[in-house]
């Protein structure tokens, strides 16, 4: 069974998927790419990227958090989960943290956590962890362009994601 | 119905002339532990296998399945609901414990409301029992009345020797050996007949010697009195190291409780169904919260569910098969046989 | 084993009789030899059923979470609790960690020559059994079955958290009950860890692609964890969108079992809890080790409970510590 409650005419769906993307059938692959970036740095960071012209790929979907270490180990996991090809984590530089040590604890966790993950036998180099401070709007677009292009290479994730999100 | 005979050396080819036509299931070995899982070649059957970790009930009500789909794709929704099992298919290797534990699940979803899901696999299926090898220590389905030496199902079977001697139960099950005429044979009947019987004579003779052949059901079922049963003091001892946990509820063949989910999939949602476990602190949570707080009303619910308040809906019929899972699984091995000799009647203590 | 069995048993009644304590936390003899079960003895009379043997592996410190802050009422006694060695260091946690009231707690420490597992026993094909005696040697258990009998090396079957014990020695106690020397560790408990470490990442990966594909969800690894000790857990949260029940053709289960071991990084105190309790036998000690293992290489030997008080490694750090994508290549070799 299969009711269809919305737009049904052929064109005008054609037409739609074309412009969400589903038609993905005759594009090159993308990877999809999820980079968390602290308010107080990085996220400057990006945008002093944007107003410097300085151009990364479109395929970097930037969450802001309000620190580093508000990422918990279960965002980067659900970011994979739903279909996410890598994850990057940027903040400020050790020592710069706008609260003082949060990037410290940020540290530790994701040592242990990317540690864990190549342990389960997730390719290395899916996740990375960068310090970019609001002046470094150059190597902000440097990173970018460096990490897409290593998942590039990577292909995509078959390993840690939810069959369901890709159906 | 005569009985029919295969030499155990022989089960690959059995398995694969059922497997060209239905899909197969039977317990399959994985990382040192049995559950049953689809058969493919070398798969093998090992008899003396007494118990897979989860019951054979997932074959007909599996542990989680999707029940809807929503699709965005732009600006369409999609609704498609996932048709029940249309294919017929074979499970293999069941034992008396757990063919009564099927029954225990038909008078809950094939009595009204039916369950459309359950009733499709019901239909499609077709049970293969096999007489226990080797009962456990842990064993007592005698104390619900089951007869662990004629198994029941669409297909009985039994071991004796090198043999698999099988028996049509249902037409369904004659159906099947009719398919499989050529690979399993006739044989002499009355031969056969007395295989079987000696086997199931010997098997009498140890299940009269497992620990719990005396454990009854007395104090439990229609005749009980609810409240008091409900009231008795000892459900706080007896609940007291219970760590709330599932596995109980999870290897029980006869446990059918569900939620019903949905996953946000990012571009849909799926909806499926899960089973629950009334030991969660989530359990039929409702709007003003949970209705058993604390882990001493959740464990009570559990063995009165199956003693009292089953025996209550579906004459007297108890929802326990004794297979014995819950006494080697539970992590602080509390089981449903330490509450019936705690709260039953005198024999058994 | 019998010596300080009798004794532990006879000072439980004697603390509750002179009013020390007004309950016992301890083990109670069960249906069968094996399946002693954690119980709260709260009278004299109970204490019948109070047993300390060879299959008392259940670690009894998260019982006194709920055991020691309800029997601060007025004039209650303390709560006796009995610990084997390596259950101190989980009390220690619990206490760094502010969940026990000590105040309220008489630990009596009891001497332990390795636990049981009766999964071991009937992996080495006993089936039906009814019974075990500790042969006069010491180092046998005679089983008997409905089928027969037969010997095991008790070193054969202990339960895997014994295989690495870390010794002998409790690390708090108000009385102590004992007759072994403390030998210091046994075994070398990192090395499933390391065994795959040595893999390639497609076996690793094949390795618990068939391992975790067993979970089927019960908690059991969580709910028995005395370090898991929310009160509200995240997977519990219908809110969080990763509280399935159970896999459907999911990666949550993977991410269940990094998460609850990521979760007690730093204060899991490797009690081996996790792994006796999982009903599908999932070594699931492997996931804590590689945390403790990874946190002893870069950031320094760490043994959490090894006393009350200490400040865990992940709520810790130093200026020079080792970055993520160094750690990866470090943690791996």
């Amino acid at each position: 069974m299969s009711v269809n409650v919305s737009v049904n005419e052929p064109a005008v769906k054609a037409a739609a998927e074309n412009a969400a993307g589903a038609n993905t059938e005759n594009k090159e692959w993308r990877p999809r790419i999820v980079a968390f970036c602290c308010n107080w740095c990085s996220y400057a960071g990006a945008d002093l990227a944007g107003s410097s012209r300085l151009s990364y790929p479109a395929d970097v979907k930037i969450i802001r958090v309000p620190c580093s270490c508000r990422v918990n180990p279960m965002f980067i996991l659900k970011a994979f989960e739903r279909g996410a090809d890598g994850v990057i984590l940027c903040g400020c530089h050790p020592g710069d943290c706008h609260y003082s040590t949060g990037n410290y604890y940020t540290r530790r966790r994701m040592a242990l956590l990317f540690s864990m993950l190549d342990y389960i036998g997730v390719e290395r180099g899916r996740t990375r962890v960068e310090w970019v401070s609001a002046a470094e709007g150059a190597r902000f677009s440097a990173v970018m362009n460096d990490f897409v292009a290593k998942i590039t290479e990577l292909g995509e994730n078959v390993k840690v994601g939810d069959l369901r999100c890709k159906k | 119905m005569a009985v029919k005979i295969i030499p155990l050396n022989e089960l690959e080819k059995l398995f694969a002339a059922v497997a060209l036509t239905k899909k197969l299931y039977l317990p399959v070995e994985k990382a040192g532990q049995y559950d049953y899982a689809p058969w493919e070649p070398g798969t093998g059957y090992d008899p003396e296998v007494l118990h897979t970790v989860k019951s054979a009930k997932g074959v007909f009500f599996p542990q989680s399945e999707d029940l809807v789909r929503y699709k965005r794709d732009g600006f369409s929704l999609s609704i498609a609901q996932v048709a029940p099992e249309d294919e017929d298919f074979v499970v293999f290797g069941v034992h008396a414990c757990d063919v009564a534990g099927f029954e225990v699940l038909d008078r809950v979803f094939l009595s009204d409301p039916v369950d459309t899901y359950y009733k499709a696999r019901r239909e499609h299926g077709t049970v293969v029992s096999v007489m226990c090898a080797k009962p456990e220590e842990t064993c007592f389905c005698g104390t619900f009345g089951i007869d662990a030496e004629q198994p029941g199902g669409d297909v009985q079977s039994w071991i004796s020797g090198d043999t698999l001697y099988m028996e049509a139960l249902t037409q369904k099950g004659e159906a099947l050996l009719d398919q499989l005429d050529g690979i399993i044979m006739d044989g002499n009947d009355a031969e056969n007949r007395k295989a079987v019987n000696d086997a199931a004579e010997e098997h009498k003779e140890i299940m009269r010697k497992l620990p719990l052949a005396d454990l009854t059901t007395d104090g439990f079922g229609k005749e009980a009195d609810l409240l008091t049963l409900f009231g008795r003091p000892e459900w706080k001892e007896l609940s007291s190291s219970c760590l709330g946990c599932g596995t109980c509820t999870y290897v029980c063949p006869t446990c059918q409780c569900y939620d019903i989910r949905e996953y946000d999939t990012g571009h849909g949602i799926s909806r499926f169904r899960v089973w629950d476990s009334c030991m969660y602190s989530d359990f039929t949570m409702m709007a003003h919260g949970s209705p058993r707080p604390d882990q001493l009303q959740r464990f009570r619910q559990r063995f009165m569910h199956k003693l009292k308040y089953y025996p209550d809906n579906y004459d007297g019929a108890f929802s326990c098969v004794g297979c014995g899972r819950c006494l080697q699984k539970c992590p602080i091995s509390m089981n449903i046989v330490k509450v019936m000799k705690k709260l039953g009647g005198a024999d058994n203590d | 084993m019998q010596k300080v069995s009798e004794k532990v048993i006879a000072r439980a009644r004697e603390l509750m009789h002179d009013g020390t304590v007004s309950k016992v936390v301890g083990w109670k003899a069960g249906e069968f030899f094996y399946d002693c079960e954690p119980n709260v003895f709260e009278t004299e009379e109970s204490l019948k059923d109070l047993v300390y043997n060879r299959f008392c592996g259940a670690n009894l410190s998260k019982y006194m979470i709920k055991n020691s802050i309800a029997s601060g009422g007025e004039g209650a006694g303390k709560v006796l609790v009995l610990l084997k060695p390596c259950d101190t260091y989980s009390f220690n946690q619990l206490l760094t960690e502010h969940r026990i009231d000590r105040e309220n707690v008489y630990i009596l420490g009891v001497g332990c020559e390795g636990m049981c597992d009766i999964d071991r026993i009937r992996e080495r094909g006993f089936k039906g059994i009814t019974g075990v005696l500790e042969a006069d040697s010491g180092n046998e258990l005679v089983i008997t079955t409905l089928y027969g009998e037969g010997k095991v090396n008790i070193d054969d079957v202990l339960l895997n958290k014994c295989d690495s014990c870390k010794g002998k020695a409790h690390k708090i106690y108000d009385e102590l009950i004992s007759d072994n020397e403390d030998e210091g560790p046994r075994g070398d408990r990192f090395e499933g860890v390391r065994e795959l470490e040595a893999m390639s990442p497609e076996q690793r990966f094949a390795f618990w692609q068939a391992e975790l594909s067993k979970c089927i969800r019960c908690n059991a690894c969580r709910n028995a964890c005395p370090a898991c000790s929310c009160r509200k857990c995240v997977f519990d949260n219908n809110a969080s969108g990763i509280a399935s029940k159970a896999n459907t053709d999911s990666f949550e289960e993977k991410m269940f079992h990094i998460i609850r071991a990521f979760h007690v990084a730093g204060r899991c105190t490797d009690c081996g809890e996790c792994t006796r309790v999982c009903p599908q036998g999932i070594p699931l000690h492997l996931f804590n080790r590689k945390y403790i293992k990874d946190i002893n290489d870069f950031y320094g030997e760490y043994a959490a409970g090894e006393e009350a008080g200490q400040r865990g490694p992940l709520i810790s750090f130093t200026e020079q510590d080792i970055e993520p994508g160094h750690a990866v290549v470090k943690g791996g070799n």
